[in-house]
């Protein structure tokens, strides 16, 4: 469109003075500011996003949404009442302030903005979440395979009206009872890959023809005549053989553990199967999300602090703004370090933020470290692009992987501890010097590993002629075993769900060795 | 772009899940509830509070990991002093650098802490209490009336007309009749003037002089405001039922009240307080205490100031019919009495007591608890080994008064329970 990117331009130029002054805000300048956002998120910096629809909000109701897990509209349970009630407290209290923005990815993206933020602050979560969460979702790859934005809220509606006729029908408690149980395996209900698509009944006639075509063009009778084995006779053969082929029928091992419970589950009423689907279909809808932590924080910031940056360069906003947008900044990307008392776990705006602004640095002023490490990138002069084709192809663990270098390891002062549960101490394996690089930097990518950071439990085995006994195995890696109390209750309630007994076996991963069992009878 | 101002929605969206999540919380809620009152002032007891409960009945387990198997790998920043090989002493309960992936959900007895509004709180205390007679005595003593709207009337007081009712009437009804308006007869005055002024033909003037007369005639005919059109405002009589309650309690601050005893009947009296507070629109509260004579004293002194002396429990029920009487007439209060004593009376009294609080208090009251407070010691209830002077004479009035009751208490967590049975719905009475 080059008619809007001149216009864009010559606009650009003339914006001698700013956009606004002052702390207040209004929908004309919310539409000022967007626009000029817009203009130099597409013609400077290259990104593509859904529509966007902007949501100004009451601190009350953004305590609703965080209750709602963050979507607009959610069926109703117990547990998002006590999330809520958790959030009023700490809020009230002023523990805890609430963010500044939600955003859904859905298309349009709805961008939630709190009435009582500044102008500038509603500048920033503008440039923030509309423009940098927004690209991100409609660019990375995880989302684009898991996430249809564009039914997500149709579902939810669905899915609220759907609970709510249950509800009615069979009453609260049932409903919750399901709901509860499914609750407790959501992380268990998500697909990992994506799955061969379903055979149709029509491809598998002509597959199923086509065999039988061949078997008649190569038959020879002689075959007939040739002794077979005894052994094909034997029963426990026989058996052993139906039962693999059973559980290949029933598409086992499975590690989606709902869809399991949802399709093959015994006892399950429809109603009943359709609420496990919706929880397995709402757990999957965040899946992407808890992959890509990092890098949409990472994104979404390193984009906001372009756009305020250039804002600010292009004399669109004021002075006072920037300093306070610079100190709003500074304190969402502050990392403080392990022995802080404010320490809990790795800040990923701090670390998506830097990781991006050093990949910039990289492209545009690299030194010989960085020649050496990143000889693809290192001054290539398009930092946009490169980040871009991050954006878009990698999630947090293989980001950290490909990019993270010496100059943030050193900046973060990052180490890594080995922690032996058979030891007395900790051990420092590795820290920010030539040997701990690379070690450091697969350390921490293997942490932002969704596979190794949840329990591998997988439906290994079931015994549908039996006594329906369902098994689960946990593959058990680098001897790290199940929470205890929180795996029966777990249990209970998958009993719960499958109606008959349920069995977990933690296994040793390398070895095949049952390291413990569980059992709980329904 | 689009921008929607979302700020007037409905409020509230999360109620019903906030009401799930107490009826799943009910039971821990409620201990909570009841502990919480053990800490407040017998005024400030029907705020809001801050509960914590046990996660016990409100976790939401998953799979996780446990943090004491195996080996982990953690990546952490901010190192100052470590090089590959140092041991790092363990830290206790997963502080330090090792506080990163800790479940919120899963782990441990955490209490889960949240703040009940008001009516929440109190529902949730007096879930299935309520008061005695009270549906008796609105009936009984309902001597009080209000006035309550009912519409209009044709016949009434001037004081009580309404003008916009008689207003509307009127002006329908001369819509209705074409009365010729001001203006109208003005104008038709002023054209037969001007008509007049300027020599219009006769005909003319002569019409317009018909007209104006008609019109004048018409206007006169039709008044303004007819007797038909006065409405005036209609009240009825409504028996009022008593919104406004006194609380007299009354306690024995002898020396042989303990702080232990004290703080038990102090118990008991809030519990009332607040109860009575939930029915009626006002509650006042009187307190009397009394060694071996009573006096009216404030909250403050009630509870915390010291006295020594004998005891004669008649000078309370004494004082307090005194100040009934004198405040609290029957036909607008409710009068609830609680009395705490650790059942000690001077010997020759208690006949008194028995013929007073018989003959004259309980035909007052809507209903009068007697609390036994033991000092805790011993087992409690079975460590009163004998019932005591006042005891003994009380139970000679309990069986002929329905709505008096007695109770012992020996402890801090026997009142709820001993205040539950007095006010239970369609509970015992002693």
């Amino acid at each position: 469109m080059p008619d809007t990117r001149m216009l864009g331009a010559a606009r650009l130029e003339a914006a001698e003075t700013p956009l606004f002054t002052g702390p207040n805000w209004d929908f004309g300048g919310l539409r000022r500011v967007y626009d000029a956002i817009e203009r130099i998120a597409v013609d400077e910096l290259g990104l593509d996003f859904y529509p966007v629809q902007i949501e100004v909000i009451t601190s009350e109701q953004m305590l609703d949404a965080y209750a709602s897990v963050g979507l607009p509209l959610m069926y109703r349970h117990w547990s998002f009442g006590k999330r809520f009630a958790y959030h009023e407290t700490l809020y009230r209290k002023g523990l805890q302030g609430l963010a500044y923005e939600i955003v859904i990815n859905s298309n349009p993206v709805i961008c939630y903005i709190m009435e009582e933020n500044s102008m500038t602050m509603q500048t920033l979560v503008m440039a923030h979440a509309a423009i940098g969460h927004n690209h991100f979702f409609k660019n990375n790859y995880l989302f684009r395979q898991w996430t249809d934005a564009e039914g997500i809220l149709d579902y939810l509606s669905f899915a609220r009206d759907y609970v709510a006729q249950c509800e009615e029908k069979y009453g609260v408690e049932a409903v919750e009872r399901v709901l509860d149980a499914a609750h407790a395996l959501k992380d268990q209900g998500v697909n990992r890959y994506a799955h061969r698509s379903r055979p149709n009944l029509a491809e598998e006639r002509r597959r199923n023809d086509e065999r039988r075509a061949y078997d008649e063009a190569t038959y020879n009778d002689l075959w007939r005549t040739v002794p077979t084995t005894d052994k094909d006779k034997q029963d426990p053969g026989l058996a052993e053989k139906q039962r693999q082929d059973l559980k290949r029928q029933l598409g086992l091992p499975e590690e989606n553990l709902l869809y399991f419970i949802e399709k093959r589950a015994p006892r399950l009423e429809d109603w009943q199967r359709e609420l496990v689907r919706i929880v397995r279909l709402v757990s999957q809808y965040f899946y992407p999300q808890k992959q890509l932590q990092l890098m949409n924080e990472g994104c979404a910031t390193f984009v906001h602090y372009e756009i305020m940056n250039r804002l600010y360069r292009g004399g669109q906003i004021t002075e006072g703004s920037m300093l306070e947008f610079l100190h709003s900044h500074s304190s969402v990307v502050f990392q403080p370090g392990f022995d802080d008392p404010r320490f809990s776990g790795l800040n990923p705006y701090a670390l998506g933020f830097e990781m991006m602004s050093d990949i910039k640095r990289i492209c545009e002023e690299p030194n010989e470290e960085d020649r050496e490490w990143f000889a693809d990138i290192a001054g290539c002069g398009d930092p946009f692009g490169v980040l871009r084709h991050a954006w878009a192809n990698y999630r947090d663990e293989s980001f950290i992987l490909q990019y993270l270098s010496p100059a943030m390891i050193r900046r973060f002062r990052l180490f890594h501890v080995a922690d032996d549960a058979s030891k007395p101490a900790l051990r420092v394996e590795a820290i920010h010097d030539d040997w701990g690089y690379r070690r450091i930097r697969s350390a921490l990518s293997r942490q932002y590993d969704l596979s190794r950071r949840e329990p591998d439990i997988q439906v290994v085995d079931v015994d549908l002629t039996g006594d329906r006994c369902l098994v689960l195995a946990h593959f058990v890696h680098d001897g790290v075993l199940l929470e205890d109390k929180t795996c029966r209750a777990v249990l209970r309630y998958t009993a719960a769900l499958w109606g008959y007994a349920v069995k977990l076996l933690e296994i040793e991963a390398p070895t095949d060795k049952v390291l413990k069992t569980y059992e709980i009878s329904e | 772009m689009n921008i929607v101002d979302r700020r007037p929605n409905p409020k509230g969206k999360s109620l019903s899940n906030r009401q799930r999540f107490l009826a799943r919380a009910r039971v821990e809620v409620k201990s909570a509830v009841q502990e919480a009152l053990r800490k407040r002032k017998v005024a400030d007891v029907g705020h809001g509070e801050k509960v914590a409960i046990p996660t016990r009945g409100i976790t939401e387990p998953v799979f996780h990991h446990s943090r004491r198997t195996g080996r982990t790998d953690l990546v952490v920043p901010g190192n100052k002093e470590f090089v590959r090989g140092d041991e790092i002493p363990r830290p206790n309960g997963g502080e330090g650098g090792r506080g990163s992936e800790g479940s919120p959900d899963g782990s441990g007895e955490d209490a889960f802490e949240f703040t009940l509004s008001k009516e929440e709180f109190l529902d949730l205390f007096f879930e299935d209490l309520e008061l005695p007679d009270l549906v008796k005595k609105s009936l009984k003593d309902t001597t009080a009336v209000d006035l309550q709207r009912a519409g209009y009337t044709v016949t009434g007081t001037p004081a009580n007309l309404s003008v916009p009712r008689t207003m509307r009437n009127s002006m329908a009804r001369r819509i209705a009749l074409r009365r010729p308006k001001l203006p109208e007869l003005e104008a038709l005055r002023a054209s037969l003037d001007e008509a007049r002024a300027r020599d219009a033909g006769e005909e003319e003037v002569e019409q317009l002089a018909r007209a104006l007369e008609r019109s004048e005639r018409r206007s006169k005919i039709i008044p303004y405001i007819d007797p038909i059109d006065v409405r005036y405002r209609r009240f009825d009589r409504v028996p009022r039922p008593n919104t406004e309650a006194v609380m007299f309690c009354l306690m024995d601050v002898s020396g042989s009240m303990t702080e232990a005893m004290k703080d038990l009947a102090k118990r008991f009296f809030m519990l009332l307080h607040v109860f009575l507070a939930r029915r009626y629109r006002h509650v006042d509260v009187v307190f009397i205490r009394h060694t071996s004579t009573a006096e009216e004293v404030d909250e403050e002194t009630f509870f915390y100031s010291r006295e020594t002396g004998g005891t004669v429990v008649s000078t309370a029920l004494d004082k307090m019919l005194e100040i009934a009487r004198a405040r609290y007439s029957t036909d607008r209060w409710n009068i609830y009495g609680a009395q705490a004593s650790d059942g000690d009376n001077y010997g020759a009294d208690s006949s008194r007591c028995v013929s007073l609080l018989g003959g004259e208090v309980l035909p007052l009251c809507q209903y009068f608890a007697y609390v036994e407070v033991g000092d805790g010691m011993g087992g409690g209830l079975s460590g009163l080994s004998r019932d005591s002077d006042l005891w003994r004479a009380y139970s000679e009035v309990a069986p002929a008064h329905p709505h008096f009751a007695m109770r012992r208490v020996g402890d801090p967590a026997q009142i709820f329970s001993v205040f539950h049975e007095l006010f239970a719905k369609g509970g015992v009475r002693a």
